[in-house]
């Protein structure tokens, strides 16, 4: 316009304002520019948070996730080795939603019409939106290992995702007795949390000691030839659980051919292994609806631009967490949750204008690998030449004293309870 | 790797597996008390209070300062008188006024701290309830080894900062840090470091001097502070963006 406000434009403008306060919020509300995430884990949770934060309601945020709880993946190996019980690593949405205006839609969400965009629900509802933020997790690949299934998962639980599954491995590891065996198929690469695994036996051998067995068994058969932190675990079930943990790689085993979880076998090329429990961990690809959308490539995983998080394939749409290809970051809850603040940064400076500054990224993961004795790993991150790059690096080191893995796992504690109040509110 | 290779790394594994459990020690008794908050509580109710203490003051035999000094002994202290703590001005003007933490001056900081004993740099909101307090203090007592190592009249003696660390403190808030962009930088921080002030493993650093910020930071890069997280991320901040932080969370309130 180029002639400035004339009195008819005023009188229009007052009107306007006029009827704006007189109209409901949630009517009101339809004329802000609408973001949608799917998926309220670590990624996705912080995302939300972060838009309806920083935007100071400028943006309406509607958070999507199947389940009206969270249980994390992270500390439930803690759960697992009985260092906290199951309520302690749930969370709900009720801040979200209270203190930040987040809508929650607990549902399914089944398919992206990215023409449209719009987000298609399972109960055939839909959601409109002007920036989508994908952060779905991971699906598992139950056809990677011949003889399991989703079925087979209920006798042998991957417990790969946080819910029934952690708590049945959890009861089948209560019920082991002493002489039973434990046989753990590891995840190849790549997949959410390297370490993960490792510290599952560690707690698995850590709940197994505590009972005075003396002779139960953690076999791991890896598809592997190394791992991460391996030095640091091997180091530590040599010094707290000599003799019950054995780890076999591919040079060894010669290749996994076939697990029956009924009789509890996994079969490689060199032997049979039994265990009276079964953990298997297949490989894993993005959470269904990326590959729904139209968002991954050949790899099963979310290819994105390092410097936005935004997805390659669509530019209304983000992808953060373990369904991105997100370069040297591990699938971690703090990489998730780093990836969702200049992901949240980038949508709020698309849709209202707002600063965006250079992209940084971080990761640090602890692991516990008996009490008082965790171990660290971490790294900082920035965009280099398309990928995601590391700029430096640190990790725990073998024979530290007990002091320094004392307080690793402090702060660990207090990493758990700053990211879950940094996620949920 | 061939068959037979492989055969002889799993056959001497396997005379492992199967040799008797010599040195079998289990330790069963390093549960008791270890285990983390949620599972059956039979702690204290003042070391319960004591959790959010923890991320910065260790107290009982040998304790060590951290963020803040060492609580062994602190029951009729004078303040700021911890040989080898970084204490504020603040701090060490109200030891050398005379303030002694006897339990009606320890209730009335734990209240407020920050109204107690304005520029002191403990990142804590306050503890509201007086029975709290009074269990907390109580315990504080209990908790403090029988040669607790503080003389009660020992004087406050400031520590001497490093001509190199007050010249960079110097140099990063020569520039104004910019809250916005240190907002956004904060993000790295509050993943650990909880927004609201809250802190269970961690120490709290909202509301921190600027000066003070800078400060520690510095002491992170240099390893005075030995934490490899922390050096890691300091490593990797300008002083632009150091300044920016410092404007940020100095800004701040405990909630
Ligand atoms: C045993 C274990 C231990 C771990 N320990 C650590 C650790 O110590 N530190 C660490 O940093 N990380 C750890 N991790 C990794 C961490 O849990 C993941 O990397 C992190 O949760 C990834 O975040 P995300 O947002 O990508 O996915 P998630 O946190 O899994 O969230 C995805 C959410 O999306 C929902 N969802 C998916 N699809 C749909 C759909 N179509 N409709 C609706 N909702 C949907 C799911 O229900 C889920 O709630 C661990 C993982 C495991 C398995």
């Amino acid at each position: 316009m180029q002639g400035g406000l004339t009195r008819r434009h005023f009188g229009l403008l007052l009107s306007t304002s006029a009827a704006v306060l007189a109209v409901p919020a949630y009517l009101r509300a339809q004329g802000k520019p609408k973001v949608v995430v799917i998926g309220g884990g670590a990624g996705g949770a912080t995302a939300a948070r972060y838009i309806a934060k920083d935007s100071e309601n400028a943006i309406d945020v509607t958070l999507i996730d199947e389940s009206a709880k969270f249980t994390t993946c992270f500390f439930s190996n803690l759960y697992l080795g009985g260092y906290r019980d199951f309520k302690s690593i749930t969370h709900g949405y009720d801040k979200l939603e209270s203190n930040y205006g987040i809508k929650k839609v607990t549902g399914r969400a089944e398919s992206v019409d990215v023409a449209a965009k719009t987000v298609k629900m399972a109960d055939g509802s839909t959601i409109p939106y002007d920036r989508l933020i994908v952060s779905p997790g991971i699906d598992i690949v139950y056809d990677s290992i011949s003889g399991y299934s989703k079925e087979a998962a209920e006798i042998a639980p991957h417990a790969w995702k946080a819910g029934p599954q952690t708590e049945l491995l959890k009861a089948k590891l209560d019920a082991i007795q002493d002489g039973q065996n434990i046989v753990m198929v590891a995840p190849p690469n790549p997949y959410r949390c390297p370490p993960g695994p490792y510290e599952r036996v560690s707690m698995m051998a850590h709940a197994l000691k505590g009972k005075g067995y003396k002779n139960c068994k953690i076999i791991v058969i890896d598809p592997k030839e190394k791992f991460s932190k391996q030095a640091l675990f091997q180091e530590g079930w040599q010094k707290h659980y000599q003799g019950m943990v054995e780890w076999y790689g591919p040079s060894v085993h010669g290749g996994i051919k076939s697990v029956d979880v009924k009789s509890g076998a996994v079969t490689t090329d060199l032997d049979t292994f039994k265990g009276a429990l079964l953990n298997v961990i297949p490989a894993q690809k993005a959470g269904a609806i990326a590959a729904a959308a139209g968002l991954t490539d050949d790899s099963g995983f979310c290819p994105i631009d390092a410097s936005t998080m935004r997805s390659t394939k669509d530019p209304n749409i983000f992808i953060i967490g373990d369904a991105s290809i997100a370069g040297a970051m591990p699938k971690s809850a703090f990489s998730a949750n780093s990836q969702a603040k200049v992901a949240a940064m980038n949508v709020r400076g698309d849709l209202i204008g707002s600063k965006v500054f250079p992209a940084k990224y971080a990761n640090t993961c602890w692991s516990l690998i008996e009490t008082d004795d965790g171990v660290k790993v971490g790294a900082q991150y920035a965009p280099a030449e398309g990928k995601i790059a590391a700029t430096s690096t640190f990790i725990s080191q073998t024979g530290e004293d007990a002091a320094l893995r004392k307080s690793n796992y402090e702060e660990s504690v207090g990493w758990y309870s700053g990211i879950t109040a940094d996620m949920f509110g | 790797m061939r068959l037979g290779n492989r055969l002889v790394r799993y056959q001497s594994n396997c005379v492992l597996r199967h040799a008797p459990i010599v040195q079998a020690v289990i330790a069963t008794f390093l549960f008791a008390g270890t285990i983390g908050s949620a599972i059956a509580d039979t702690t204290d109710a003042g070391e319960k209070l004591f959790k959010v203490c923890k991320a910065c003051h260790e107290i009982g035999e040998g304790a060590h300062n951290k963020v803040g000094p060492h609580l062994d002994g602190i029951i009729g202290r004078t303040a700021g008188t911890v040989s080898g703590f970084n204490y504020s001005k603040a701090m060490l003007e109200a030891g050398t006024s005379g303030l002694k933490w006897d339990h009606e001056n320890l209730a009335k900081y734990l209240e407020r701290p920050r109204d107690f004993i304005a520029g002191n740099r403990m990142s804590y909101r306050g503890m509201a309830d007086t029975k709290d307090r009074e269990t907390l203090i109580a315990w504080l007592g209990k908790a403090s080894s029988a040669k607790a190592a503080v003389d009660p009249k020992a004087l406050p003696v400031a520590v001497p900062i490093s001509a190199e660390a007050r010249s960079f403190t110097d140099i990063v808030l020569a520039q104004k840090g910019d809250p916005e962009y240190g907002e956004y930088l904060a993000g790295e921080c509050v993943t650990c470091h909880q927004s609201s002030g809250h802190a269970d493993g961690i120490p709290s650093i909202v509301g921190l001097p600027a000066d003070y910020f800078v400060h520690a930071l510095f002491e992170y890069k240099t390893n005075v502070r030995r934490n490899e997280v922390m050096k890691l991320r300091v490593v990797n901040l300008t002083n632009e963006e150091i300044a920016a932080l410092a404007a940020y969370f100095s800004k701040l309130e405990p909630k």
